[in-house]
């Protein structure tokens, strides 16, 4: 999907409180690694923050994680910041640690994919490859 | 520079060999008959692998015999539970004496929700409590905080005030049960808030006991719970080991851990190497800072550890940090007082280990790390429950998991004999090769200048990286086996229920705050944090400051906030 040699932009972001980064940090290198341009905004990031870097740094699609238990809300809020940005062309997928029965509704909210634990580096890469064009 | 590799130090000691010559030779000349009975076998269908190796990638031969332990001497290396180095266990009897601590690690949603489960654990058999606070504790900010929502009680139990504290602990005798606090930014107002409750109860500071983690040089390096920058966080640890010296002697005012360090990604030599430095750290601060007789503070310095899956490199990395640990406290330090040199240590089961995949394979999981825990000679130990990658413990996967300690204590004969391992040619040689690069570590580490200085640079946190990155990449290409996941996969199955976190916790939570607050003397905190706020400018002891605090109930951000005003926010650099 890519066609004229830029790379695919990925923001990893970690939205709210949690601190467990180490699925983020091990996928944002991943991403590095397939050729992506990786943004990593580090830990404790408001939904705020992490859309306006989104914005900022142009990217192609945004990761995040969550494996604190409050992630109907922080991805449903970040959903919602790129509504209000009029952001629309900005896939949203996400991991950590979210029981089966919230994908229908994070789906519906707009959530492009939810990664479970235990789902291969490849998996997700391949997703990106297969499901991520450049933007504009 | 000063520690004490194996060897060095002991030119007085006469070192003696458990092995003559001759039956050195005769183990050779053995070894050579086996290998040729390896080639046939292997001309006949070659091993299963190239290479053998621990979790944590060291090769593993296929064969130990006493050639591969022949440097050690039994009274320097191995000797006696009790005995320096204590390789053996701390304690003279271990097991036979006391059995190690059942402390399950608990907390969800309201004060109210985690006191019930704490009554339910107990009335189970659990002998010691232990704290799951939600990320807004752990974090310090309270319910209300803008940055607390959707947060609250969903990792663990939500403390916004003593309030909050009296409920949780209602009930508990503080003098009958030892409690731990897993907090480490906020620790010194926790551990208040239980000060604040035993002294309501009638219960004397010295009659209470616990530990609180209180250990932020890993939150840097690995668990990421850190609110200030490092020097400052450093000197709150400090604050709260020097009242405890003073005031609660039965309490463990640090937990220096590497459980986390491990769930982050790292090699079971890492994990030692980075918990033995941490300490380390934290005794040359303590002693500077506060200018503390060692002695009189290093025995209440405790540990946490990891057990991850491969049993016997566990086992192995136990029996040797205990034996560093001696090392490092009576030759580096020069510690005088026996128990100075103890390291005593709680023990977690590897969460990371576990799999939403097929989760009733966790309880077996959960079962040899348990095991490997207690043959390496634990003093406490938390089993996780099989649902822990899909959800907070339910009470029926958290029984099971109470269960499994209680089977390994009473049924299989694993606490009959202390450190029953102990010669094995292979357990031996794994515990001294495990030393050994965790030796090579600690003096990389203090060629930096120590560990504040290696967090600095981002050494730690980078050697974790790599080696996250690298165990994943293992998983993805099948060299490392996942039951259910890369291997043996099937249609998946979910436990019967998952704990659910009620959603109403938040805003009731936000409302008993509010009533909190219009309740207590206003004017009073202010002035008390104004002291507080004061005190922290200098180098005074801040301990009596925060239960002065949290007694005209403060809140928990309210007293972190001023920390903060003052010493600024620590932003996470964003390895990886």
């Amino acid at each position: 999907m890519a066609n004229s040699g830029r790379k695919i932009r990925i923001l990893v972001a970690k939205p709210g409180l949690d601190g467990h980064d180490r699925g983020a940090r091990v996928i944002a290198r991943a991403f590095r690694d397939a050729g992506f341009e990786v943004v990593y905004t580090g830990l404790h990031q408001t939904p705020e923050q992490i859309v306006a870097a989104a914005l900022q740094e142009d990217v192609d699609l945004i990761g995040l994680s969550c494996l604190s238990g409050a992630h109907m809300h922080l991805f449903g809020r970040v959903i919602e910041l790129l509504k209000e940005n009029k952001v629309d062309d900005v896939k949203v997928i996400v991991g950590g640690i979210i029981p089966e029965e919230d994908i229908p509704r994070l789906k519906k909210l707009g959530i492009e994919e939810v990664f479970l634990p235990g789902t291969s580096l490849e998996k997700i890469v391949g997703w990106v490859r297969d499901n991520v064009g450049l933007r504009g | 520079m000063d520690d004490c590799p194996p060897g060095v130090g002991h030119k007085v000691e006469e070192l003696t060999t458990m092995f003559t010559e001759k039956t050195l030779q005769e183990v050779r000349e053995g070894k050579k008959r086996w290998e040729k009975e390896v080639e046939k076998a292997r001309r006949q269908k070659p091993e299963r692998k190239q290479r053998f190796s621990t979790g944590s990638d060291s090769e593993i031969k296929g064969i130990y015999t006493p050639d591969d332990i022949k440097e050690l001497d039994f009274a320097r290396d191995i000797g006696y539970p009790g005995i320096f180095p204590f390789t053996r266990g701390c304690q003279p009897t271990m097991y036979r004496g006391r059995e190690w601590t059942f402390r399950m690690f608990s907390g969800m949603g309201s004060a109210e929700d985690t006191n019930r489960r704490w009554h339910h654990l107990l009335k189970e058999g659990e002998t010691g409590l232990s704290t799951a606070f939600d990320f807004p504790t752990l974090m310090g900010y309270d319910t209300d905080s803008p940055r607390a929502r959707g947060e609250c009680g969903r990792c663990g139990v939500a403390i916004d005030t003593l309030r909050d504290f009296e409920i949780l602990t209602h009930g508990i005798p503080l003098d009958g049960v030892t409690t731990s606090m897993t907090i480490n930014p906020p620790a010194l107002v926790l551990w208040a808030m239980y000060l604040g409750v035993a002294d309501k109860s009638g219960i004397n500071w010295d009659r209470i006991g616990g530990t609180i983690q209180n250990d932020m040089l890993k939150e840097f390096i690995a668990q990421k719970t850190f609110m200030l920058p490092p020097e400052p966080s450093i000197r709150l640890v400090s604050d709260a080991v020097e009242f405890g010296t003073e005031h609660v002697p039965l309490w463990n005012t640090i937990s220096i851990s590497g459980y986390h360090i491990r769930e982050a990604g790292s090699t079971a030599i890492q994990e030692l190497a980075f918990t033995l430095a941490d300490g380390i750290a934290y005794v040359q601060d303590i002693i500077e800072r506060k200018k503390l007789d060692v002695d009189s503070f290093a025995p209440r310095l405790s540990f946490f550890f990891n057990s991850h899956l491969d049993f016997f490199e566990e086992i192995a990395k136990f029996r040797a940090a205990r034996r560093m640990w001696a090392r490092i406290m009576r030759d580096r330090f020069k510690a005088k007082n026996p128990r100075s040199w103890w390291m005593r240590f709680h023990t977690q089961t590897a969460g990371c280990s576990l799999t939403a995949q097929q989760p009733y394979n966790n309880i077996v999981r959960t079962t040899t790390e348990a095991l490997a825990a207690v043959l390496g000679g634990t003093q406490s130990l938390h089993t996780n429950a099989l649902d822990e990658t899909l959800a907070l413990p339910s009470e029926f996967a958290a029984t099971i998991a109470l269960r499994t300690q209680q089977v390994i204590a009473d049924e299989i004969g694993v606490t009959n004999a202390i450190d029953p391992l102990a010669g094995s040619y292979f357990v031996e040689s794994l515990t001294s090769q495990l030393e050994e690069k965790a030796w090579e570590y600690i003096s990389k580490i203090d060629d930096m200048g120590g560990m504040l200085a290696a967090i600095d640079r981002g050494f730690p946190q980078m050697e974790i990286a790599d080696a996250a990155y690298h165990y994943q990449k293992q998983i993805d290409d099948a060299e490392k086996v996942v039951v259910g996941v890369n291997k043996y996969v099937t249609e998946k199955e979910t436990p019967a229920e998952i704990l659910k976190v009620d959603e109403r916790v938040e805003e009731r939570q936000i409302a008993r705050l509010k009533e909190v607050k219009a309740a207590r003397d206003n004017r009073k905190v202010a002035q008390i944090l104004n002291d507080l706020r004061a005190a922290s400018r200098t180098d005074k002891n801040l301990m009596p400051y925060v239960i002065a605090a949290v007694k005209e109930y403060a809140t928990e951000q309210e007293i972190c906030d001023v920390w903060r005003d003052i010493f600024g926010a620590y932003r996470d650099p964003g390895y990886y």
